[in-house]
């Protein structure tokens, strides 16, 4: 049985179709991230899954438990940390952290086996107001909250959104640890780069599904030649490749444009027309596609 | 190639604690500057005293031609402000908003007119023009944001996190705008978290406590730092401190 298990879950609200028949599943103990923007549906699909708000049809299980029939169920035995910070910002660190360990009828000793990693490097401001901490140290006492029961499934909506890089890094790091104490773990984030950090994922965009595979397997079945490149003249490089019937996809990539032509013209070909137009600096070079690559390529 | 902002040895201190510590730095007219730093390494302050919110207690700056010290309103009017949250006024139409601030900007009404027009045009909202912004996408509502903070012609705008959890497509579009605007000469400032967003900068700043610790072009800083993403860069300059 899978830990995660959706079938043809969808909600609207007024006519803005939120989630829209969405099917999935998610193995026990496996890290799996649901990659989309802002409005893909994400918080919509989490809300569901955690009981929160029932759906307007479809079906979901969680642990084997019916979202609306068995929803006491579920939320004892789940964790979650929804993408606006809701701990109590008046509370102390030490104190937001005992209140949920309290309510779900534990202490912060018997599972502190679970949070220890996280929680010393929170402790030092264990007095503080969990108002008065950085983006970074509430994310970290937001998944100690949400871990401090045992819970059996993970939901973790957005967890790194407005959280600096190195923080970010940290915070994967720990979902890795996680994972390996066998803790199912669904995760959402907008981050592109972040979807090569989940064992598999859903690509989600207005509603839909897009796809559902591995990082790799994605990326890899891209099946077009990619290249990036650049010149000197950024701008004008970008307008000059979008008007060639060779350019399916001419994309900024940070400081390279990615290039997708079809299969008639070779590399040499792209060079060819690159020195004809007088660019300088000429940068040109085959790439693998990226998650990012692929998502634009089934937006 | 003019210069759009310089500072020298830029200072601020809140007691004992000093905020900003002696930051030196340049960018060129038309340029796309990352300003980028952790969470509390001093950005906000920065910025502050660069567009003249606050006065420096130390150091020199010029923005836009004009001293932070001295002439602080001629800074503000010479610059334009866009920040993720910024918000145009839902309630209001695409034309109610462009001639809002072209107002408080000190546009005369012929010049608003114009504006209108050529922003309405450029963007082809022609049919949208007389709908409230909150029924338009958000990517719309973004490019729209960004062509007002330039209604008044600043020489310089500032970003905050421009296209912070936007579609990759949206944020393409959008980027393409900023590239247009810089290669009509407008400098662009931004400020980010995400990394992938530094990578589209000309060159980039990175602030740990208070100092600048890092400048160059995305491309010699990873070279420099031997990372493959700027997002390593980033990690290892903040961690290797």
């Amino acid at each position: 049985m899978a830990s995660i298990q959706v079938d043809q879950i969808s909600k609207s609200f007024g006519n803005v179709q939120a989630v829209n028949a969405v099917s999935f599943a998610v193995e026990k103990g496996e890290l799996f991230g649901l990659i989309g923007p802002d409005g893909a549906g994400k918080t919509t699909l989490f809300k569901m899954l955690t009981s929160l708000l029932i759906p307007d049809s479809g079906e979901a299980w969680v642990e084997g438990y019916h979202t609306v029939k068995d929803f006491k169920k579920i939320r004892r035995i789940i964790g979650y940390m929804p993408g606006k910070f809701s701990l109590y910002q008046d509370l102390t660190v030490a104190e937001n952290l005992d209140f949920f360990a309290t309510i779900f009828g534990t202490t912060i000793q018997e599972n502190y086996h679970l949070i220890e990693d996280i929680y010393v490097q929170i402790e030092p401001f264990r007095k503080r107001r969990a108002g008065k901490l950085s983006g970074g140290m509430k994310q970290k006492l937001a998944l100690c909250c949400a871990l401090i029961h045992e819970p059996k499934v993970l939901f973790l909506d957005e967890p790194t959104t407005g959280v600096d890089a190195v923080s970010r890094a940290e915070f994967w790091e720990m979902l890795g640890r996680l994972k390996e104490k066998g803790i199912t773990i669904l995760v959402s984030t907008p981050y592109m780069d972040e979807a090569t950090l989940c064992e598999r994922i859903a690509l989600i965009q207005g509603g839909n599904i897009l796809q559902i595979d591995t990082p790799d397997h994605i990326t890899s079945n891209y099946g077009k030649p990619l290249y990036a490149v650049r010149s000197d003249e950024f701008y004008r490089l970008l307008n000059e490749l979008r008007d060639q019937a060779f350019a399916l996809r001419v994309e900024p990539f940070g400081e390279y444009l990615h290039l997708t032509t079809n299969d008639a013209v070779s590399e040499q070909d792209v060079r060819d027309f690159l020195q004809a137009n007088a660019h300088q600096n000429i940068e040109l070079k085959p790439v693998p596609a990226s998650v990012e690559d692929v998502f634009l390529d089934l937006m | 190639m003019q210069t759009a902002i310089k500072t020298e040895s830029l200072t601020k201190t809140f007691g004992e604690f000093t905020a900003v510590n002696a930051i030196t730095f340049e960018v060129k007219e038309g340029e796309i500057f990352g300003f980028l730093g952790a969470n509390g390494a001093g950005k906000t302050t920065a910025i502050k005293m660069l567009i003249g919110l606050s006065r420096p207690t130390s150091g020199e700056a010029k923005v836009a031609g004009f001293d932070v010290y001295k002439e602080a309103e001629l800074i503000k009017q010479n610059i334009g402000y866009m920040s993720q949250k910024f918000s145009l006024y839902e309630d209001l139409t695409v034309y109610q908003n462009i001639r809002f601030y072209g107002g408080i900007y000190g546009l005369k009404r012929k010049q608003i007119k114009e504006k209108s027009a050529q922003i309405i045009e450029t963007l082809g909202l022609t049919e949208q023009a007389h709908k409230v912004v909150g029924s338009l996408p958000q990517g719309w509502k973004q490019r729209l944001a960004f062509a007002i903070s330039g209604v008044h012609d600043p020489k310089i705008i500032f970003m905050d996190e421009p296209t912070g959890g936007v579609d990759p497509a949206t944020r393409r579009q959008f980027w393409e705008m900023i590239y247009q605007t810089a290669n009509n000469g407008t400098t662009i400032f931004v400020t980010t978290h995400y990394m992938d967003e530094a990578e589209y900068c000309n060159r980039i700043s990175i602030m740990v406590d208070g100092r600048i610790d890092a400048m160059g072009t995305p491309r010699d800083l990873k070279t420099q730092f031997e990372a493959e993403s700027m997002d390593e860069v980033f990690v290892k300059l903040v961690r290797g401190k």
